[in-house]
């Protein structure tokens, strides 16, 4: 049918098929309650966790609602700033998880949480050796992208800006060479603020998107979950469908005038 | 002997093992995983690793975030 992308349109990630190209985080969210919602009106069939030291006063956990949900844990390295930190921490993530995928984060500073490349890049060859199925964080960094690509890794996230920032794509032409040249699937994660960075993330050729902070943090957390699932549906059904190209004067869209 | 569990220091019997000092945290035994001085004792070996005087234990499990 013309009026739908199709269903044979899926994400192909680390050896598996999702219908769903976007990828949820659970950082933000007031309330599990929330997050249970939001997650429900995203449609996502991935959701990152954090590793954390146990709480034993913790009441709930986000494993249940991610179990009740049927939906993929992926779990982070989040917090780490070398790259043998992140090691262990994905490490412990399998053992804990039963699952050797891992989103590889390693920041270099608390204040703009931007990654750190070469940590990154040390901790994606280590973790590869070891078996896991590695996503990492990156800068919009096209060189390294490629380099990560032939480390092994099953996809690269670039960011479109810093954590939690709103910004949007700050840099859309460097999406788009890592788009052109990679061979693995391309995650714009972070920075994503609305609906519209969504869309157009997947315009310019994304596989899929990652966000949390502009769902979790929204006034109404469940209607941008839907927002966002619509906006990552249309951008890559525009990028499917081909856009017309630009124009630097009008061309008439109706017949011209006769007689 | 004294021992340290999520940076809290912890006094157990000479010679406990990494499960008894999971279980002063929590009963459970899914969803959580373990480090001893930096290494990761797999589950199914939490009641046949014993555990140093001064050794650090971490206990994690996935929560909120990223």
């Amino acid at each position: 049918m013309e009026a739908e992308v199709g269903m044979d349109d899926v994400l192909a990630l680390g050896g598996e098929k999702f219908a769903s190209r976007l990828i949820m985080g659970t950082g933000g969210a007031p309330s599990l309650d929330v997050l249970e919602e939001a997650l429900e009106e995203s449609g996502t069939e991935i959701t990152t966790v954090a590793m954390r030291r146990l709480d034993p006063a913790a009441r709930g956990s986000v494993l249940d609602v991610l179990r009740r949900k049927g939906i993929k844990v992926l779990p982070n390295t989040a917090g780490c700033f070398t790259a043998g930190e992140a090691v262990l921490t994905a490490r412990l993530a399998r053992e804990a998880l039963e699952t050797n995928w891992v989103k590889l984060e390693v920041i270099a500073d608390e204040r703009t949480l931007l990654p750190d490349p070469i940590e990154t890049f040390d901790a994606a060859e280590r973790l590869v050796a070891d078996g896991f199925v590695v996503l990492p964080y990156i800068g919009d960094d096209p060189a390294l992208a490629r380099r990560l690509e032939q480390a092994g890794c099953a996809a690269v996230m670039p960011l479109g800006a810093p954590i939690g920032s709103g910004l949007g794509i700050r840099n859309p032409h460097n999406i788009e060479l890592i788009v052109e040249s990679a061979g693995v699937p391309v995650i714009l994660d972070a920075g994503i603020g609305t609906a519209s960075d969504a869309a157009l993330a997947m315009e310019l050729g994304c596989d899929a998107v990652l966000l949390a902070s502009a769902v979790t943090r929204a006034q109404r957390p469940g209607l941008m979950a839907a927002a966002m699932r619509h906006a990552v549906t249309a951008g890559r059904a525009a990028r499917i469908a081909g856009r017309i190209p630009m124009r630097r004067y009008a061309e008439a869209s109706s017949p011209s005038r006769t007689a | 002997m004294k021992i340290t569990i999520n940076g809290g220091a912890v006094e157990l019997p000479g010679g406990a093992t990494v499960g008894e000092a999971v279980r002063t945290l929590t009963p459970m035994t899914s969803g959580v995983a373990v480090a001893v001085n930096g290494e990761v004792v797999s589950r199914s070996a939490w009641e046949s690793t014993p555990l140093s005087e001064s050794d650090l234990v971490e206990v994690l499990t996935a929560v909120q975030g990223g």
